[in-house]
């Protein structure tokens, strides 16, 4: 049995111009210890899945339309409010994009990082303190003890991100979710930030989601990939496989549109077109009206995942060949 | 080559109150700090740099966006460092800009047609047929439909108010772009399609680029030289394949080692090798004695710590600000 | 699903649909244009001179002959009523215009010219520091009690209001990256402000206005009502509860009617300014 298990799910949304599913038929496993990274653009519906598995999605307008996840075995789709709260923390805990707005700016870092560890435990406060210094210390803090005193504003964005990794992991989750941590840092700060997981990964030995799209973090991180589009998985492989012998059109695309450091090209292999908006999906396959190898019947029904070699599977009728 | 535009020592210093409620002091904060450099016609110049250097400032500064504090700036020959009025008006004509923010840069109650019309009437033309005329050829040119002209922008995607922001740059035909960070802010699948589009129109209708990004990866695909900025100052200077191959700097090369990498079966060997830049940028309000590098810089020595280093020219055309290069 | 091509997408078009299915500010609309309707048509359905006296009929309760009876010296209540929601509509509409003009041109003025912000909004400062009723009462002393003079007293005191609903508002948009691209085009600061700044500086004004309207309707009654208004026999409704309030317990229609007049429309106004702020605030706006 695996750490965390989605089966089928679909996520809908209530909107003034009808109903819309973010997320559509969404299955996949995340194992101890893993780090499963899920790539997609913006309205691929990575970030709506990872909120639906925290069930932080306001309901209404959101539902869990059909399907299940299971953490440690028990189905967090039909979750009592207070018993999904001692799940977050202990269990699943997630880092955001935008480290500004995550902190709060009236209380210190140290405060926030005690409060979570008393939400949780009861501890006396000289403990509390102990805990929270260790913790920062852990995710590269310098001089703790004198910054548990300082307020969000007094730090700067890498450090904010720091914060927030020590508070979600001060209480020791089985599984981190973390959507677009480096987004927002600037590339030397990206990099220190992926060490750190990887460190801690290793020390704490937590499943990590990592919800990105950007291919070189997945390089730098996944053990396992899912690359999302238009609110369903698309293409799943293991790390190297995804990146050798990529079958999906669209990840096909996405590995070659990024210009790299390494190799260079007179033009940008570019994909034509923008995401369909989710009122406005072609029938069919979703990626046809922008891939270069499309076919008449790719209109036809929506492809299946189809398995292609032990844990690498892809939606497509029309598999290129390499 | 002939240099189409050049700045000379050229700052731009924002006063910042600092102190309590009773002892203000104004500190200036040093955005951009006596940066002399020059584009050459026809040619791309990336200038690379995290948030906070002052990248975006410095592209201002050139188009006269925004005054410059000291230094001065010509453009094809003519110092345009003080203009005014209607001869700053002329040479607006020639130097354009395209901004990062594909929301905020187009005006949400104007039509397409009118965004990309405005500067053609700003500049004395009629809304007439001939106005319209050149408002669709240039429409596309950048790849739109015809029917986008009595569109409003909220019903375009990211990429595509991209390109009717580069319409409404382009449309007085100027000499010179400014690229601010124009592809940042979109979804990577089109990334690539802005890139190639701002390279046709190049190639098409001879334009010199100043490319604004933090991105590695498309500064090197798409420049001619690339410039390295770190808090107000310009580090390093070269041929993009000589820059990219045989950085001199220690943070530009902090700053390739940090790119993530592009396989990865590359990534042990990249987490072991590779030597990455500690710390956090410093405050461009109080900025580190002598060289402003020197608090993350692997190869500190005690002169960086005294000595502003100078820009030296170690080989032809690659120029470089440290002591140890 | 998708939309029908021909419904052009224009901000204002779409701004009227979200209008149109805003429930409480249909209800606020309906009750506004109650009173606006019965206004214009003051001459039409209450013919009787508001002011003709007819001392035998005095004290009449409202019933088939006067339908909303008489007041203490027999005038007609309907028709005072009516001729007072002319005046009430009258001088809304004229302080919200004086508003619109002096505030916006205040307002812009300060938020885009960074050298006269300072001296502009202290005044502005000093002038909000009075309560709104006692600067009115001052500048009602000074002028005069005649309707013109309220207007222009309103005025003066909301006019503040506006100058810095505006500024703020023209402080954001002249930072706005479509700005910076007029600059760069060598636009001037008339277009600038007229064609990029002001438009988009519209939605906060126009529901600052609704609300607007509202308080002048209800601090002109409030001056009535405290003799330093219009002058009686003004048929105001400030006026006709202030001559009402005598006679409350034997004739409590002459205070009431007009009471529930006021009620009905600062009511309906604030409705309309609730919707239009739901539909116009550009914060619930970024996220459709």
């Amino acid at each position: 049995m695996s750490l965390l298990e989605v089966r089928n799910l679909t996520t809908a949304f209530q909107t003034g111009r009808g109903e819309i599913t973010a997320v559509e038929d969404v299955s996949f496993d995340l194992n101890e210890g893993e780090i499963l990274g899920i790539v997609g653009e913006s309205g691929s519906g990575k970030s709506v899945t990872a909120l639906t598995i925290m069930g932080l999605l306001p309901r209404p307008p959101a539902r869990v339309a059909t399907g299940s996840v299971h953490f440690a075995g028990e189905n967090l789709t039909n979750l009592s409010d207070s018993r999904m709260q001692h799940i977050r923390g202990p269990g699943i805990a997630m880092v955001f994009q935008e480290p500004m707005t995550s902190l709060n700016p009236v209380f210190t870092i140290g405060d926030q990082i005690m409060e979570t560890i008393a939400a949780h435990e009861r501890l006396p406060q000289r403990a509390l303190f102990a805990r929270a210094v260790e913790m920062l210390e852990k995710v590269g803090i310098a001089s703790a003890a004198t910054r548990m005193a300082d307020y969000p504003h007094q730090l700067s964005g890498g450090q904010r991100q720091r914060v927030m990794l020590a508070i979600a992991l001060v209480c020791r989750p089985k599984l981190l979710i973390a959507d677009e941590p480096t987004t927002a840092l600037d590339v030397t700060i990206q990099a220190q930030i992926l060490d750190l997981l990887l460190d801690l990964r290793d020390e704490f030995g937590m499943a990590i989601m990592l919800i990105t799209h950007n291919m070189g973090v997945i390089a730098e991180t996944a053990d396992r990939v899912i690359v999302m589009y238009a609110g369903r998985i698309v293409e799943e492989a293991p790390v190297a496989t995804l990146f050798d012998s990529p079958r999906h059109p669209y990840t096909r695309g996405l590995l070659e549109c990024v210009p790299s450091l390494i190799t260079e090209r007179d033009r940008l292999i570019a994909i034509p077109g923008t995401l369909p908006e989710p009122i406005r999906r072609p029938p069919g396959c979703r990626f046809a009206p922008r891939c270069r190898f499309a076919q008449p019947d790719c209109a036809a029904g929506i492809p299946p995942l189809l398995r292609l070699a032990p844990g690498h599977t892809a939606a497509c009728i029309h598999i290129p060949e390499q | 080559m002939t240099v189409l535009i050049e700045a000379t020592g050229v700052s731009k210093h924002y006063p910042v109150e600092t102190g309590g409620m009773f002892r203000r002091t104004t500190t200036p904060l040093r955005a951009v700090d006596n940066v002399s450099l020059s584009v050459e016609e026809g040619e791309t110049l990336g200038l690379v740099g995290e948030s906070g250097c002052g990248k975006s400032t410095l592209g201002r500064l050139l188009i006269r966006l925004l005054p410059a504090t000291a230094g001065n700036i010509r453009f094809g020959g003519t110092d345009i460092t003080a203009l005014g009025g209607q001869p700053l008006r002329n040479v607006r004509r020639s130097m354009q800009i395209v901004f990062q923010d594909p929301y905020g840069a187009l005006n949400p109650r104007m039509t397409v047609e009118d965004i990309v019309m405005e500067p053609l009437l700003i500049h004395g033309a009629k809304p007439n047929a001939d106005s319209r005329a050149q408002v669709s050829d240039m429409l596309s040119r950048v790849g739109l439909p015809a029917r986008a002209l009595e569109r409003f922008p909220h019903e375009f995607s990211g990429g595509q108010r991209q390109r009717i922001g580069i319409a409404r740059a382009l449309i007085l035909r100027p000499r010179f772009v400014v690229c601010d960070e124009p592809v940042s802010a979109l979804d990577v699948s089109v990334q690539a399609q802005i890139v190639n589009l701002l390279q046709d129109l190049q190639a098409e209708l001879g334009l010199t680029y100043l490319f604004i990004a933090h991105d590695l990866g498309v500064v090197k695909h798409i420049s001619t030289r690339v410039a390295v900025m770190y808090l107000g100052k310009i580090v390093e200077v070269a041929e993009k394949r000589a820059l990219y191959a045989e950085p001199r700097h220690p943070y530009t090369r902090g700053l390739i080692a940090s790119v993530p990498v592009t396989h990865p079966s590359q990534r042990a060997r990249g987490r072991a090798e590779r030597q990455r830049l500690e710390g956090d940028i410093p405050s461009a309000l109080n900025p580190p004695s002598g060289c402003r590098f020197h608090t993350r810089c692997p190869l500190v020595q005690p002169i960086c710590r005294e000595q502003e280093p100078a820009t030296r020219e170690p080989a032809a055309g690659h120029l470089v600000a440290c002591h140890l290069a | 699903m998708t939309a029908p091509e021909e419904i052009r997408q224009s901000p204002f078009n779409v701004t009227l649909r979200r209008l149109m299915h805003h429930r409480l500010f249909l209800l606020g609309l309906g009750l506004v244009s109650i009173v606006a309707i019965a206004a214009l048509l003051a001459p039409w359905i209450a013919p009787v001179d508001p002011n003709k006296l007819a001392m035998r009929f005095k004290f009449r309760p409202p019933d088939g002959d006067f339908i909303f009876g008489t007041d203490n010296f027999g005038r007609s209540l309907w028709s005072r009523v009516i001729w007072g929601a002319r005046l009430s509509m009258f001088i809304g509409s004229a302080v919200v215009l004086i508003n619109a003009v002096c505030g916006t041109a205040i307002g812009a003025a300060a938020g885009y010219f960074r050298r006269l912000d300072n001296i502009l909004m202290r005044f502005n400062d000093a002038l909000m520091a009075f309560p709104a009723v006692l600067l009115a009462i001052a500048v009602t002393a000074v002028l005069g009690p005649s309707v013109n003079d309220v207007i222009i007293a309103l005025g003066i005191v909301y006019t503040p209001r506006t100058a810095r609903i505006v500024r703020s508002s023209v402080i954001v948009l002249r930072e706005m990256e479509y700005v910076q691209a007029a600059v760069a085009a060598g636009a001037g600061h008339w277009r600038i402000l007229r064609r990029h700044i002001l438009p988009n500086a519209m939605a906060p004004l126009i529901v600052q206005l609704s609300f607007l309207f509202a308080y002048a309707v209800l601090t002109e009654a409030t001056l009535s009502f405290l003799g330093v208004g219009a002058v009686p026999p003004t048929p105001t409704w400030g006026n006709i509860m202030a001559e009402g309030r005598q006679y409350m317990i034997d004739a409590p229609w002459i205070i009431a009617i007009p009471g529930v007049a006021l009620m009905i429309t600062v009511l309906g106004l604030n409705l309309l300014g609730d919707g239009l702020r739901d539909v116009l605030d550009p914060r619930l706006r970024i996220q459709s």
